[in-house]
Order: C-alpha cells, then sequence, then structure tokens
C-alpha cells in the first residue's frame, strides 16, 4: 500500500494546554501552534478543570487559524482531523472531541480521536532519524510515570507505572513545600545544579525490590521532614532539591535499564515534559552507552503536550483506515493496553529538521 | 436561507434546520448523552431535508446559561461547524428559547424562564413577547437565589421550567399570586431557538466561528491559594 498524501490536524486539550498542527504524510510537520494556561492556573496552585476547558475553547478557532496560515493552506486543504479522546479531563477532552469531530463533519473527512499517550509514544516520529520498534519507552511527566513496552506501532505493553504520583507531579510538590510558587517543578531542576545531591540521605523509592514500578510518596514525606528540620536558607533548598533530583534520577534510570535488560529491546524513547530534565539525560546516556542502548527524545517543545503528536499518531491510524464519529466520545479513563496494532503500509516518512524549516518558510 | 440550531443546555439535546420557512428537529431528553446524540441528528436532518451542508447560512446555538458541560459542547460544536463551513454563528439564549416556546403556547403574557443552576440558585430571564410573538428579554439573564428573584410591573405572568420544579416552593413568595396557570416543565429546544433566529439574521446579528462562546453567569468556579488561605483564617479566629 502506497503511503497517501494526507494532511491531519492535530488537536491536544485533555489538560491544561491547547494543542494543534498540521502533518502532512510526504511533507511532515506543516505548523504547529500551543497555548499554555500555566499562568492561569498558578494562582489557584493546580489545574483547576472547569477553567481549564474555558480556556480551550477559547483558544481553538484562534490556533487553529494560526496553523493554516504557517501552513499556508485553506481549511478545505485540511484531509483529516485527529484529537485527543483520552486519557484526561472530561470537560477539557470533550472541548477539543466536539470541535475536532464537528469540523470534521462540515468538511465531510474523516475523524479520529486519539490516546494521549500514544501521541507521546509517537512524538519521536517527528524527528528525524525516528526510532524503529520495538522498543522500551519512558513516559514521564506531570501526570504520568510509566515504562511501556512498544513491540509495533500500535502493541503497547505496560511494563511499569506508578503506584502513587506521577514524577512531574512529585518535583512540582517539593517545590512548594520548599516555597517555591506553581508549578515549581522546572524551577527545582534548576536549583538542584547549583547543589549538593549528597547533602540529604534520601531513600532510593522501590530499587530494593524487583519490578518496573514507581512510587515517589515516600520520597515526598522524607523531602517535607528533611525540610522542616533544615535550617530553610537558600543552601538548603539547593541542596535537598539536588539530592531529591539525584534520588528520582537515579530511580528512574535504573528502572529504564531493568526495562531493556528484561525486553532485549536495544533502544529507549523518552517522552513527557519531565524526559526535559538534564541530569536525566546525562544519565541515561551514560547508563545506556554502556549497555549499547540507543536513548530517543523528542525535541524539547513535542516532550510536553502538544497538537503535533497527535497528528502523527492519528495519521498514521486514519492512513490505517481508522475512523471515529459522527457521535463523539471521550474517554479520561483509557488504558493504553487496549489499542491495536497499528495496519501495516500506514508508515510515515522519515523527516529531518531542514525539510521542517523549509516547510515552514 | 437555511439555518441549523442546536441545543445542549439542559438534559434535553435538540438540532433543528430551518429550510426555506419550514422547521424540522430532532429532540430527546438524554442526560450525558448528548455528545453521542448532537452530531447523528444533525446528520439525519440533513438527509431528511435532502439539504447538502454547504446550503447551511449560518449556525445557531443555545449559548446558555445551563449546564457549564452542555453549553460548552453546543458552543465548541458551533463552532467546528460554522469554521467547518466559513459560516456565521448565532448566540441565543437557552432562557429565551424556553420563554419562547411558552410564548407560542400562551400568547400575550410575560414569561419569567427559569433553569435550576444547582447550589441553591436559578438562571432567570424575564421576558415578554413583541407584535410579532418573538420574545423579548426585559433585562439581563442572572443568576440568584430563588427568594431573591423579583418579577417586573406587569400583574399576571407566566413561569416556565426547571427551576420552578426544584424551587417552586422558594419562588412561590414572589410569583404565588400573579401566576396565570401552572408552570410548564420544559426544556429548552432548538426549534424554538429558529423563531428566534429569525429576528437576528434579519439584523444581521452574526458574528464569526470564534465568537460561539458560552455565557456561563458564573464566573467564579475556584479558590485561589490565597483565598483559601484567607478562609482557612478567618475560620480559626471565628
Amino acid at each position: 500500500m502506497a503511503t497517501p498524501n494526507l494532511t491531519t490536524l492535530g488537536i491536544e486539550t485533555s489538560c491544561d494546554e491547547t494543542g494543534l498542527a498540521l502533518y502532512n504524510t510526504e511533507r511532515g510537520l506543516l505548523g504547529h501552534a500551543l497555548f499554555s494556561q500555566i499562568d492561569i492556573h498558578a494562582a489557584y496552585g493546580g489545574v483547576v478543570p472547569e477553567i481549564a476547558s474555558r480556556d480551550h475553547l477559547r483558544k481553538l478557532l484562534p490556533l487553529l487559524q494560526e496553523v493554516l496560515d504557517q501552513a499556508g493552506m485553506q481549511r478545505s486543504d485540511i484531509d483529516a482531523v485527529a484529537y485527543t479522546a483520552g486519557p484526561g479531563l472530561v470537560g477539557a477532552l470533550l472541548v477539543g472531541a466536539c470541535l475536532g469531530q464537528s469540523l470534521a463533519f462540515a468538511l465531510q473527512r474523516p475523524a479520529l480521536g486519539v490516546h494521549h499517550l500514544e501521541g507521546h509514544l509517537l512524538a519521536p516520529l517527528l524527528e528525524a532519524d525516528p526510532p524503529q520498534p520495538p522498543f522500551v519507552a519512558l513516559l514521564v511527566s506531570g501526570g504520568h510515570t510509566q515504562l511501556i513496552a512498544v513491540r509495533a506501532l500500535g502493541d503497547y505493553e505496560l511494563l511499569g507505572d506508578t503506584l502513587d504520583d506521577a514524577t512531574g507531579e512529585a518535583f512540582d510538590k517539593c517545590a512548594q513545600l520548599m516555597g517555591l510558587p506553581y508549578p515549581g517543578g522546572p524551577a527545582l531542576a534548576r536549583l538542584a545544579e547549583e547543589g549538593d545531591p549528597t547533602a540529604f540521605k534520601l531513600a532510593r523509592p522501590m530499587l530494593d525490590r524487583p519490578g518496573l514500578d514507581f512510587s515517589f510518596s515516600g520520597l515526598k514525606t522524607q523531602v517535607a521532614l528533611a525540610w522542616r528540620d533544615s535550617a530553610q536558607d537558600d543552601r538548603s533548598r539547593r541542596d535537598l532539591a539536588a539530592s531529591f533530583q539525584a534520588a528520582v534520577v537515579e530511580t528512574l534510570v535504573e528502572k529504564c535499564r531493568r526495562a531493556w535488560t528484561q525486553t532485549g529491546f536495544s533502544t529507549l524513547v523518552v517522552a513527557g515534559g519531565v524526559g526535559a530534565n538534564r541530569r536525566l539525560r546525562a544519565d541515561l546516556r551514560e547508563l545506556a552507552s554502556r549497555d549499547g542502548v540507543q536513548v530517543h527524545y523528542p525535541r524539547p517543545e513535542f516532550c510536553t503536550d502538544n497538537g503535533a503528536m497527535i497528528a502523527v499518531a492519528g495519521a498514521l491510524r486514519l492512513a490505517g483506515g481508522e475512523s471515529s464519529g459522527p457521535a463523539i466520545s471521550v474517554r479520561p479513563r483509557w488504558p493504553l493496553a487496549e489499542l491495536t496494532r497499528i495496519a501495516e503500509g500506514s508508515g510515515l516518512r522519515a523527516q529531518g529538521p531542514e525539510e521542517l524549516d523549509s516547510a515552514r518558510s | 436561507m437555511n439555518l441549523l440550531a442546536i441545543d445542549t443546555s439542559t438534559e434535553a439535546c435538540s438540532a433543528a434546520l430551518w429550510v426555506d420557512g419550514r422547521i424540522l428537529e430532532r429532540f430527546e431528553v438524554a442526560p450525558r448523552k448528548h455528545a453521542e446524540l448532537l452530531l447523528p441528528m444533525i446528520d439525519e436532518l440533513l438527509l431528511e431535508a435532502e439539504l447538502p451542508r454547504s446550503a447551511l447560512d449560518a449556525i445557531v446555538f443555545g449559548r446558555g446559561p445551563g449546564s457549564f458541560t452542555g453549553v460548552r459542547l453546543a458552543a465548541s460544536v458551533a463552532q467546528g461547524l460554522a469554521f467547518g463551513l466559513g459560516i456565521p454563528v448565532i448566540p441565543l439564549s437557552s432562557l429565551a428559547a424556553l420563554a419562547q416556546a411558552e410564548a407560542d403556547e400562551h400568547p400575550g403574557l410575560p414569561i419569567a424562564a427559569m433553569i435550576d443552576a444547582r447550589m441553591g440558585e436559578i438562571y432567570l430571564g424575564l421576558y415578554k413577547p413583541d407584535a410579532e410573538g418573538l420574545v423579548v428579554a426585559l433585562n439581563a439573564e442572572r443568576v440568584l437565589p430563588p427568594e431573591q428573584v423579583q418579577l417586573g410591573t406587569e400583574a399576571q405572568w407566566r413561569a416556565v421550567g426547571s427551576g420552578w420544579q426544584t424551587y417552586g416552593k422558594a419562588l412561590s413568595g414572589e410569583l404565588g399570586s400573579r401566576l396565570q396557570g401552572q408552570p410548564q416543565p420544559r426544556y429548552p429546544r432548538a426549534a424554538a431557538l429558529l423563531k428566534l433566529a429569525q429576528r437576528e439574521a434579519r439584523s444581521s446579528r452574526w458574528q464569526t466561528p470564534e465568537h460561539a462562546q458560552p455565557l456561563y453567569l458564573r464566573d467564579k468556579v475556584a479558590l485561589t491559594v490565597s483565598e483559601r488561605l484567607e478562609q482557612r483564617r478567618l475560620a480559626a479566629v471565628g
């Protein structure tokens, strides 16, 4: 089956980021735009679902017009629409699903509800030299901490998951209890670079037992106690940040090693916002090269939630003949393992950054 | 002129087509199934009218007040359809849709349209039919406790909507002696929006698709960190 020349609109609204993108199966990414609501939710100390839903509805069409303008396209050039159908906040998901499905209805084009995490898993396909399955994926963000075996496109097995907090969530909570403003995770990681990672003795959660699951709530409690008993000055803040980050990174890296050893796969894909963490990248690089494992990352802007990854995942499945609607449905909870293998022959051509630039100019 | 109207602001889900003066409608009371039902309803209506999508001139939608999720659903579907077809939107009040259906059955009298807003409040709109029998708002819609409802100066009123069903007792102080007839349990519906849309279309009161936004009325939906701290401080003091 020849790869069809198909332009897919991707829509992401599962949490607090409104992302849109246009992806063409031959020309690659034609445009993408993102609005992050972080500043809106900061005053509330976390994402307020109702506020998130309201804002998605204000931003979607202006962002859609922006990506069409970037691509030099008209609405009629959209061949298919992919939107995040889950998992995520139900109200936020509904806004993107309703707009995407009804836009496709108006254009008389197919639409498809996409799994948000499949989007993250396939985001490295947007880069030059994309990874080929089988590979192990570490999905590490404010909402997820999972190790997944990607046996083929669409064929996923959950190897390990967090039993409590997601990694990014643990970063944010520890930052908050050390008095950093929401969302403090990235600020805590920056502080950690100037601190002494051995200053505080923190346990490495779940390393003393077999398996690939994670747990960060105990570590968070240790940080709270250590902070309480510290001088609570800039130096202890830096050192505790560094010690906390070292404990988290060591756990993540060791579980990744176990995952590639257990599966025998020689490629690791790291996706999700925490994948941008410098210490994590450095330590993974070192251990992976020792074991002869190749590590792939999406570019930083596609590590966090975005429309491009939804467009790519949707394009693959749409090209394989899948579609949804006109009934609109979202799945706030949606196990990744329920997905089915993507039809053969719907593979995409790899695309380098140079092509991207020329497509945009 | 061909118009499509949708309303999902309450437990009812409806879509209606205005095709050269003829109205076709689908209406179903189906809580939590609106997303599933709405586009298939529209598809059926277009097929029944043998109308291509491209022949639609505008999308009319019930912009609330009502269920937050419901009014967002109608607004986001209106955005998608209108942007995709390159046509404008006409946002209309779901309370006015309620009042219009009531005015059609009981012409002449002013109408208090009330939707249960939960949390001990109702959404209220007061209306009066014009010479053509199309309702006109007497004041801006509000969200308020039923005890605070005040009608206009007219002696006799009709009341309509889920607000009466839920808060009839609390409302009877203001409404009791001035009500004509028993208030009907009624939902806003797309066919009533279509009638009202005629007036809007005549005066070209339509908007570009990104302006398809809900009217929530309730805009304070969460406490900020500092408000929570202040509340805790007051609770500790008090």
